[in-house]
Parts: C-alpha cells; structure tokens; sequence
C-alpha cells in the first residue's frame, strides 16, 4: 500500500529529525555531567566518557567549596517567591477571567509589559534602594524582585487555565446541593489544580534560575543563592583549575529542577475538562 | 413533588433588558411543561430563575406554594439537567451521580445502592467507573439525568437536553425522557427551541416569544387554535402558510382566489372586525390535497398552479408552489425579522402535503383542493387570530 509506506516514510523522517534535535540538546548536559565525574588531570584528555569516574568534585563543593548555604538559598528564596507568586496569582487570574471589570485588559497588558521589561536596567537602582531599606543581601530582597517578575507570568497563565474552566459546572453543583464553597472546593479546585501547578513550575524555574538579582543584590554566603556562587567557585589554590567544581555545581542545581518537574507532571494532566460539556 | 407558580415573573439583566416580562404559568403536580420558542425568547433564564440560578426582579415564585424568591439553589430541593450536560469531568460516572447524595450527607450504603440502581433504569452500570471524557454523547446525557433523578428531587428542570445528540439518538432519548418522568411522576419542567420535540413530549406546552408568554396549551390546541400568527407560524412543521386576504361580501379573495367565508368565519369576523375588512388567512400544508384523489369536492375550495419542486418523503409527498407575490402584511415581515426565521413565513410561496398516490410532477399544473373551515383567520395589525372568542 502506497499510503501505508507514506505513513512509515514520514515516521522515520520525524523520528530522525526528532532524534537530532534531542541529540543537540542533550549533548551538553552530558558533556557536563561527564566533566563533573573526571578528574582534574583528564579534563582536557577529549575522552567523552571518563576514564576512571570520581565523585571528588562532588564532595569537594560541600565540604571545602561551601555550597550547601547557597544551595539552601536557592530552595528557601525560590520556594517561598513561588508560593507569595501563586497565591497573589491565582486572586488577580480569577479575578481577570471570572469578573468583569474595566481596565481587565489594561491589567493584563501591564502584567506582561512588566514580565518583558528588561531587568538589568533595574538593577542599579535596586541596589540603591535595597541599601538604604536595609533589604540588601537578606532573603526578602531578593524574593521581592523575584515575586515582581514571576507574578506577571503567573497571571497570565493562570487567566489562561481559568478561562477555560467550565464554569456552568459551578452552577450544576450549585443545583446539586453545594454551598457556593463546596462548589469551589469539589468542582472548581480540582479542575484549577493543572493551572496552577503549571504556572507553579514555571514560576519555581524563574526564581531558581536567576542570576542576575543574585550576584547584584547580595554581597555574602548569607542570601547569595547557587547560580550566583558558582561564578566564586576558586580551586583550592590559584593555579587548580575549578572546572570540576563548576560542572559538580551546575548538575547539582540541575536536579531539583528535575525532581519538581516529575513529582508535578503527573498532575498536569492534559484534558482534564474534556467530556465536562457537549460532546 | 410538587406543584409550581410563576406569579407574573419578570426578569430584568443588569444591561437594562428584559429577557422575562410578566409571566403567569401555573405547573400541576406531576405534570410534564413544555417551554418552547425560538432562540433569545427567554427559556434559559425561566428556568434559571426557577432554579434560583437567576434572582427574579419582580413577580412571585411558589413551590409547594411557599415562597421561593429568595431561596438559596440548594434549599429549592429540584435538580436540572443542562444543554452542555455540565458533567464533573474529574469524576467517575459513579462519583457524579453520587456528588448530590454525598452533599446532602447521605450514607455511603445507601448512595451506592441508589447510584447502582439509577445506572441501571439508565443502562449506564457498565460505564460507572469511567470518566465523562470516555463516553459518547448519549452515555454523557444519561449520567447527566441520572445525577437529576438519583437523589428524587421535587421536580426536574431541563434545558436542551437533546440538542447536542444526533437526529436518532434524540428521538430515542425524547421517548425514554417521558417514559421516564411518567414512571418518576416528578413534576418537570422542559425548554426546547425544537417544536416538534414539544409537540411529541409534552402535556402541555407553553411557547414564549421576546420573553412574553404567546399562548399556554395542550399541543393539539396549539395547532388547531393557535392564538395568533406567531404561535400559528411555530407550531407545526412544514409552517402554516400564510396570504394577506380581503373580505369582500361572503368571501374572502387572496391569490388562490376568492374563498367562500364558512358560517364559523363570517360570525368570528361580523364579531371582531369593525371597519377594516383586511386580514391574513393561514392555511396548514396538510389542509391541502391533490384534487384528483378527492372524491367527494363539495364541501371545499379548488385552485390550479404550477408546482416548482417536488418532495416525497415516502408516506407523504410536498408540493411547492409559486404564488404571484403580494404585499406582505407588516406583522408578518416583523414576525420573521423576531423570529429569524424567513423560511417559516414565507411569502409568494405555498406548501401544500399530498397523499404519496398523486402523480403530481414537477413545472406541470396542479389542481389543490382543500375545505374552507380549515382556514385560520388572523387579524394583520397585532396577529390574534379572529376564530378565538375572548
Ligand atoms: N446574563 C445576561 N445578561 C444580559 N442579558 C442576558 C443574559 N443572559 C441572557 N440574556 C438575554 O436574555 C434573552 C433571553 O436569553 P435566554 O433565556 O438565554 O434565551 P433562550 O434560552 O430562550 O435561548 C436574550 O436576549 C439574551 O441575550
Ligand atoms: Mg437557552
């Protein structure tokens, strides 16, 4: 059959494209997570996979590297940006798709224009104003510009979701006996839930990922969080190089990203309102 | 069970419109309520009003002959099936059924014998444990009855609960919906644009036209005595037709010519009509026949012209005829703009059904036969028909 091979033809040709686009983007991950396993004397032997495989990189960013404090920052500062993120969110989304208000759009519009306000221009100035309210290297200075430039996301993500909820089911439990609480709390959260750990792993990855507030807005071990103190990673002496260190580093704060991504996918289950209305 | 008032409803929106004006309908215990009319008539917000889904801006509604206006959805104690089903898509079948048991604090033994038993009037028992998404069309609509009936509510709201299913399946659902508020003997409430679903279901039918209630009526009143031009226009498929007509003497001439008024008529017409002798003659399909199959032609009326199309539909076939056009009465172009819908009062055109035996062909000549006393007659200015004494 002509159309049959058609379809085999076009599936080798996605799987290859499919195939080259992973192999592209995965390569460096691997590049790294190999360099964090050599040791210093084979960094530069060009061998993809180490020879002799070492966890001395690993070891050494937490017992003399002191990367455990950053690291701790990094979770504490992006854990607790998140959450006022999502909370201060999902209020402004519901309120953006459920009521009608003037100025919505104007709100939506100026949500996003913060989002893709370029931040480096901010920073200076941020700086001058964290000194002086004595906000400057402690953790609320920077979970305030992390919540500032997550929130915006998180809103239009979250109006995104809510909008599509079917709101007539809020009227169905209604006539199935609900307080207006139930119907939110059995109808509503459930279907809200994929939204909002959506827009949750979006906003963690933003704070975690920063760097530019970090290395400006802290000056010691205290708030600085991991992106930012791997830019300080020294060898033990001048001359050794800390290339292992920084690879160690880099695969380190890779997994939690990994972690928060896996343990929240499940719940992102695509469709969850399909079959609520019509059919 | 119980019985339901709307004691001159009326509903404003914010927006300033009416959508519901003063509507007196009285709903017996038991009782199957058809509300019918074209789309934006106000059928939805009735019943949400009804429901409590919509506060009602003036008027009185009485359930059991309590006061219902300020009742909470819940306090209500009725249940309603909606034109999107409005199933909790997160839920098994099971769970959605057993979602209004569960808030009234039902035991758990108990709600599992009530859902069982619903799944099973419903033919659903083989699908409790899916989720919505799973399931067609037709499974989805009976989840949907079987959250209304499974916790026997005083009485069943229904808003299009047909119109997202095929021709067939609606057919077969609109028959097992009245077996089954039969059976249930619960007082039911059911809005339709689709006047042949009304015509089927109901025991009485009321039909609604720019949130005004036209006339209230069994389906066999509604087409043989409809109160005016729109219930007349509405009600029975293919429409009424409809020709401006003058009342000369004992007749009234229209372009199938001068039509001998039956004593009926001529009393309903020396009653009403003062001065002005104009008025719009209606006339059903079915009042029509090939006059080649009439025996017996004394008792009506003949008229020849060119047939246009053809249609059989295998126990009965359509003639349609072109009609030399006349000035439309303004009451009727108004109607359509209302209504949207031109085709049913069409002018320069007649329907007429024939029995599936005429050799009727198309661009030949036929001759209609058709009896007088079928006539309807209506007044131009407001639509009323004449033949009804007030
Ligand atoms: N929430 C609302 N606000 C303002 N107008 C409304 C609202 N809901 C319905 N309407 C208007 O009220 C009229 C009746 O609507 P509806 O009851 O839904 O009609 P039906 O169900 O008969 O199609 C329509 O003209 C509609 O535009
Ligand atoms: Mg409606």
């Amino acid at each position: 059959m002509t159309t049959g091979q058609a379809v085999t033809g076009s599936k080798i040709r996605w799987s290859a494209i499919n195939l080259i686009v992973v192999f592209f983007a995965i390569t460096p991950v691997l590049w790294i997570v190999s360099l964090s396993l050599k040791q210093p004397s084979t960094f530069t032997d060009g061998s993809f996979i180490p020879r002799k495989i070492t966890f001395d990189n690993y070891l050494g960013i937490f017992r003399t590297g002191g990367f455990a404090r950053p690291l701790l920052n990094s979770i504490g500062i992006g854990l607790i940006s998140t959450a006022i993120a999502i909370v201060l969110g999902v209020f402004a989304a519901y309120a953006i798709a459920r009521l009608n208000f003037p100025g919505r759009r104007v709100m939506l519009g100026a949500s996003l224009l913060i989002a893709m306000f370029p931040q480096v221009s901010l920073v200076t100035p941020l700086f001058q104003i964290e000194r002086s309210l004595h906000l400057f290297n402690t953790w609320p200075g920077l979970i305030l510009p992390y919540v500032t430039f997550t929130l915006p996301l998180t809103i239009y993500t979250l109006s995104a979701f809510f909008r599509e909820i079917p709101w007539e089911l809020e009227k169905a439990a209604k006539m199935d006996g609900a307080t207006p609480f139930q119907a939110f709390r059995h109808v509503i959260v459930p279907l809200a839930v994929p939204g909002v750990v959506t827009a949750t792993i979006l906003a963690f990855i933003q704070c975690w990922n920063d760097f530019l507030f970090a290395i400006a807005l802290t000056s010691s071990d205290s708030a600085r969080t991991a992106p930012a103190a791997i830019s300080f990673f020294t060898g033990a002496s001048q001359f050794e190089d800390p290339t292992g260190s920084i690879a160690a580093a880099a695969v380190v704060i890779t997994i939690p990203i990994v972690i928060f991504v896996l343990v929240f996918q499940s719940r992102i289950v695509s469709g969850l309102t399909s079959g609520a209305v019509k059919g | 069970m119980a019985d339901i008032v709307l004691d001159g409803v009326t509903k404003r929106y914010d927006d300033g419109s009416t959508a519901v004006r003063d509507l007196d309908i009285s709903i017996a215990d038991h009782e199957l309520l058809i509300l019918v009319g074209p789309s934006g008539c106000g059928k939805s917000t009735t019943l949400n009003m009804i429901a409590g889904l919509e506060n009602i801006t003036d008027g009185e509604l009485r359930i059991s002959g309590k006061r219902m206006n300020e009742r909470a959805p819940r306090d209500r104690d009725i249940a309603m099936v909606f034109q999107s089903y409005a199933l909790y898509p997160h839920m098994s079948v099971a769970e959605n059924m057993a979602f209004p048991l569960k808030l009234a604090g039902v035991d758990k033994a108990t709600i599992k014998n009530k859902v069982e038993h619903t799944a099973e009037i419903l033919e659903l028992t083989a699908y409790l444990n899916r989720k919505p998404g799973h399931l067609s069309g037709g499974q989805r609509q009976r989840v949907a009855m079987g959250r209304a009936i499974v916790r026997s509510p005083q009485a069943f709201l229904m808003d299009e609960p047909l119109s997202n299913l095929d021709a067939k399946l609606r057919v077969q659902m609109r028959t097992a919906i009245a077996r089954l508020q039969k059976s249930l003997g619960t007082t039911m409430v059911y809005v339709t644009h689709d006047q042949i679903e009304a015509m089927t279901l109901g025991d009485r039918i009321a039909l609604m036209l720019r949130g005004v209630v036209q006339q209230i009526g069994s389906p066999q009143e509604l087409y043989e005595q409809p109160a005016n031009l729109f219930v007349a226009g509405f009600i029975g498929s293919p429409a009424m037709n409809f020709f401006t007509g003058e009342v000369v003497d004992n007749t009234v001439s229209t372009v199938i010519g001068n039509i001998p008024l039956p004593d009926k008529h001529r009393r309903a017409l020396e009653a009403h009509l003062s001065g002005t002798r104009e008025v719009v003659v209606g006339l059903r399909p079915e009042a029509f026949e090939d006059a080649a199959l009439v025996g017996d032609r004394t008792h009506g009326a003949t008229f020849t012209q060119c047939v246009d199309i053809m249609e059989s539909v295998g126990s009965a076939k359509f003639a349609y005829l072109n009609l030399a056009s006349t000035d439309r009465p303004s009451r009727i172009t108004e109607l359509d703009e209302e209504t949207g819908a031109d085709e049913v009062f069409r002018d320069s055109q007649l329907v007429a059904q024939l029995d599936s035996r005429s050799p009727a062909q198309e661009s030949e000549d036929l001759q209609l036969w058709f009896n007088p006393s079928d006539m309807i007659l209506f007044e131009p200015e407001h639509g009323r028909n004449l033949l009804i004494e007030d």
